[in-house]
């Protein structure tokens, strides 16, 4: 059966039962990977999935039910609706929302899956070559992966939404190894299906082998407070680990404490500080028209000139906090109920150049690119891929990649300068509640951060 | 699956048939209230292909679609790496008890007020907590066929409890937990309960700790969370094959602790990560990887093992929809002699720490590591004095399980991967704001 006959099917059906709510996902999905582990290939495959899922809403309690052999959807919606049933105990409550009859087709002409493997092997061959032409290096990772995915979704409502969407991922580290010594040096792009935006990264690729290589023999930090300036992919990571979490209500909307936390109209930063979520961007990886409960994309400010103005919402988050649903409810894949997710985070350029950022700090450190990151709630942690000393204004000596942690609301309190270079990171990917990774974009211009714990000696 | 075989053979020099049948239903608190019930079944069947002499691959949960699986495999051939092995014949398998029909028969709403007496447990112990439960059961068919003869089938059952607590007080966070796992159903709660119970006795007070080298004991969800990651890594064979290993060429040698032992063990009963064979349809053995702190041998699948000139250690694992690559089933390593209340008796000023945030993003394969400790105490002339927060732990995997000072008299499983006793250091370098 093809998803969309599934789709004819489940749409009768889903206006026959008896359930306060009834959505359905199917998916028809291809992808394909190409994973070299130092000069050899390690991998190389292609995948064909289909799918889809029924989820009910019953009393406020939610059933699901996911498959990939789509074949008796009546018992399929039946269970669905029969654990919702089981599970409910109050008043369901979901934010109104107009039902959507909509075709949005892949922004891309082409679908990447579909071109050939022999010419993306030959350009990561090409980069392999870069990196292995650097001295000492030990071994390497190349890991490209492009998808193309169609979804439609449908709920007892009526909305019936057809979408399309493509995928790339690019992931590339160096190993360099001397005297017992190892380090590593990475470098990850994306884009949103367009081939073109990871060719002719030779320079990139080859900056980053030879960090590698320079990383063994850098110093470690010595762990303590430091004035920090974070590059805008950094950065980027930092608002989406330590902030934008935060921002996403279902960690909040249950919780009468957190609630208090994160009281909208209260101060969490200097007046030049504005942080934003927004799924309307075009070509990022985390845009998207509709999200997985069919509610529209839309620019969310989360923080403005300080203030906490707003968060990421699901309908039923939206509807429990007396809030407009803001389009964030995504699931990575038919296997998974649609949770609130960021899409693209960043935060807004402001007026400082890099220049001035530095001028005058005495001893800091200058952490760049993206290694890792993650949160509990109120400390986060992220990495640096790349870290060098600030001494009296200037750019200095070149460190091993540092650590940096701290506390959400002090570290937001502690920005004092906000670049005037907004970039966004396409190599990113999130994950939560086992739902890894989804496609999503941050960003930010240069951030200097007062007082900021780094490990180290 | 017989007839992916069939058409692929007919096309290719060997080939081998992979497919992965499950099905899970999980019950799901939030905020201390039943919230989801949810069903999942999925389906997969992998094809992989030797032609030409290169390895092609292709996975779809299409099993109707057989004909787009075989064209998709024998496209990637073209590209595939060199096959170094041979599919392995028919074969003898050890028994391990995975199945367990009763896991299929626990009614949703017993699973239901296991999760509800879990709750109460902790909510009646700390009355403002937050917590999240899950209580699972599912079964997991798998089955491998290749061209050489080789065919494996088995059917595993599994059975899972978790819990995360939050404690919010103004903007301070307390984050507990524990979990358990089994392929057979859990009789009860009490040992989860009592764990998470434990952590928010003991994280009633704060402490401060100052920044300076200082001895530390990891509990057993603390090794987990910051020592094991590097050592996975490194008994990986690829990993020594490629001489990323810190310990390649250290075969034989003494490099750990003298009190150091750790073995890969796929073959304990009813563990979730237990099997008869691994996904290349080798069978299951236990591998020692450490012995008195002597590095005894490193985890290989088929192809790396023919790359290193050895015998597959039945370490071929496919993560989703991948090829099959080295990787451990589950780490034991091997208690020790000290109890946990002596290492504590025996620290003037220190710290136990029990979750580190941030740890696995260092530089994994040189066993740097940096994190923040999330759920850790303060140890002052051997008691406990409270809580720390803010503060980092950082330091060399390898440097540090040279010299171990005590490995604990008792052991538990942490997650489904990792069985450990309490590892005691003698210093750690501790940064804090206090």
């Amino acid at each position: 059966m093809t998803i969309e006959a599934a789709a004819r099917e489940l749409a009768d059906l889903l206006k026959k039962m008896d359930a306060d709510y009834i959505e359905a996902h199917l998916e028809e999905s291809q992808s394909s990977h190409i994973i070299y582990q130092g000069q050899k290939l390690e991998s190389l495959g292609r995948n064909e999935a289909v799918g889809g899922n029924v989820r009910a809403l019953v009393r406020g309690g939610w059933g699901f039910v996911s498959f990939n052999i789509l074949e008796d959807l009546p018992g399929r919606v039946a269970t669905a609706v029969a654990q919702a049933r089981a599970v409910g105990h109050e008043q369901s409550r979901l934010a109104e929302i107009s039902p959507v009859v909509d075709t949005v087709p892949d922004e891309v002409g082409e679908n990447p899956v579909s071109l050939p493997l022999a010419g993306k092997k030959e350009m990561l061959e090409e980069y392999n070559r870069i990196i292995w032409a650097t001295p000492h290096i030990k071994t390497s990772t190349i890991n490209y992966g492009d998808a193309h995915k169609k979804t439609i979704f449908l709920s007892s409502e009526g909305s019936f939404i057809t979408q399309e969407r493509s995928d790339i991922t690019l992931r590339l580290t160096a190993v360099a190894a001397a005297d017992g010594d190892v380090q590593q040096a990475g470098f990850s792009m994306g884009s949103r299906g367009d081939l073109r935006a990871i060719r002719g990264l030779h320079q990139e690729v080859a900056r980053m082998a030879r960090l590698a290589l320079d990383l063994l023999s850098a110093p470690k930090a010595k762990g303590g407070e430091y004035t920090v300036v974070l590059d805008p992919v950094l950065a980027g990571v930092f608002v989406h680990e330590a902030f934008g979490h935060l921002s996403e209500s279902d960690f909040v909307y249950e919780n009468e404490r957190m609630r208090q936390i994160m009281t909208l109209g209260k101060q969490f930063g200097g007046p030049e500080l504005n942080i934003v979520d927004s799924a309307a961007e075009p070509g990022l990886r985390g845009s998207n028209r509709y999200d997985d409960e069919g509610v529209p994309a839309a620019k969310n400010y989360l923080i403005r000139e300080g203030k906490l103005v707003g968060r990421l919402h699901s309908r039923e988050t939206a509807a429990k906090m007396g809030e407009k649903p803001t389009g964030n409810a995504r699931a990575i894949s038919y296997r998974f109920a649609p949770i609130v997710r960021m899409t693209n985070t960043f935060i807004e350029p402001g007026k400082v150049s890099f220049k001035d950022m530095i001028a005058d700090i005495k001893e800091g450190i200058y952490a760049r690119n993206w290694y890792g990151g993650m949160t509990s709630m109120e400390m986060f942690t992220f990495s640096a891929g790349e870290a060098y000393m600030i001494r009296n204004g200037q750019v200095a000596e070149t460190l091993r990649p540092v650590v940096l942690t701290g506390n959400v609301f002090e570290t937001l309190k502690n920005i004092d300068a906000i670049g005037d270079d907004l970039d966004m990171n396409q190599g990113g990917g999130c994950g939560k509640a086992g739902q890894s990774p989804l496609p999503v974009a941050n960003g930010s211009p240069h951030i200097r951060i007062r007082h900021c714990l780094v490990g180290g000696k | 699956m017989e007839e992916a075989l069939a058409r692929a053979k007919r096309l290719t020099e060997a080939a081998e048939v992979f497919t992965v049948d499950s099905e899970e239903t999980t019950v799901q608190f939030e905020a201390n209230r039943l919230k989801h019930l949810q069903t999942r079944q999925s389906s997969s069947v992998a094809l992989r292909v030797i032609k030409d002499g290169r390895v092609g691959y292709a996975i779809t949960t299409r099993a109707d679609d057989v004909a787009t699986l075989v064209q998709n495999a024998v496209e990637t051939a073209e590209f595939g790496m060199t096959a170094l092995f041979q599919f392995p014949p028919a074969g003898v398998y050890p028994e391990v008890a995975v199945f367990d029909p009763a896991v299929a028969a626990v009614p949703v709403a017993s699973m239901v007020d296991m999760g509800n007496e879990l709750i109460d447990a902790i909510v009646k112990h700390t009355p403002d907590i937050t917590c999240e439960a899950q209580v699972s059961r599912g079964e997991v068919s798998i089955s491998i066929a290749n061209s050489s003869g080789g065919q494996s089938r088995y059917r595993k059952s599994l059975f899972s409890l978790s819990v995360e607590g939050t404690l919010i007080n103004g903007t301070d966070m307390l984050f507990v937990g524990d979990a358990e796992s089994s392929c057979q159903p859990l009789a009860t709660t009490a040992s989860v309960a009592a764990t998470v119970l434990e952590q928010l006795e003991l994280a009633k007070d704060r402490a401060s700790a100052p920044s300076r080298a200082m001895p530390v004991i990891f509990t057993p969800q603390g090794v987990a969370s910051a020592l094991v990651l590097p050592l996975v890594m490194a008994f990986n064979g690829k990993t020594v094959l490629e001489g990323a290993s810190p310990l390649g060429g250290r075969l034989g040698q003494q490099f750990f602790d003298g009190k150091l032992s750790l073995s890969d063990e796929p073959l304990v009963p009813y563990r979730i990560t237990s099997r008869p064979c691994d996904d290349e349809g080798v069978p299951s053995q236990r591998t020692p990887l450490i012995e008195n702190g002597v590095v005894a041998a490193f985890l290989y699948d088929l192809q790396t093992a023919a790359q290193a000139g050895t015998r597959s250690t039945g370490s071929g694992a496919r993560g989703r929809g991948g090829l099959p690559s080295p990787s451990p089933s589950a780490f034991v390593i091997g208690t020790g002699d000290t109890p946990y209340e002596d290492m504590l008796r025996d620290i003037k000023e220190g710290l136990v720490v029990e979750q580190v945030m941030g740890a696995e993003q260092g530089n994994l394969l040189g066993g740097d590591f940096s994190g923040n400790v999330l759920l850790g105490y303060k140890v002052e002339n051997g008691k406990i004095v409270g809580r720390v927060k803010d503060t980092m732990i950082s330091g060399n995997v390898y440097e540090l399980l040279k010299n171990i000072t005590a490995i604990g008299s008792r052991a538990r499983w942490v997650g489904s991967f990792l069985y450990t006793p309490h590892i005691y250091l003698p210093a750690l370098s501790v940064a804090s704001k206090g």
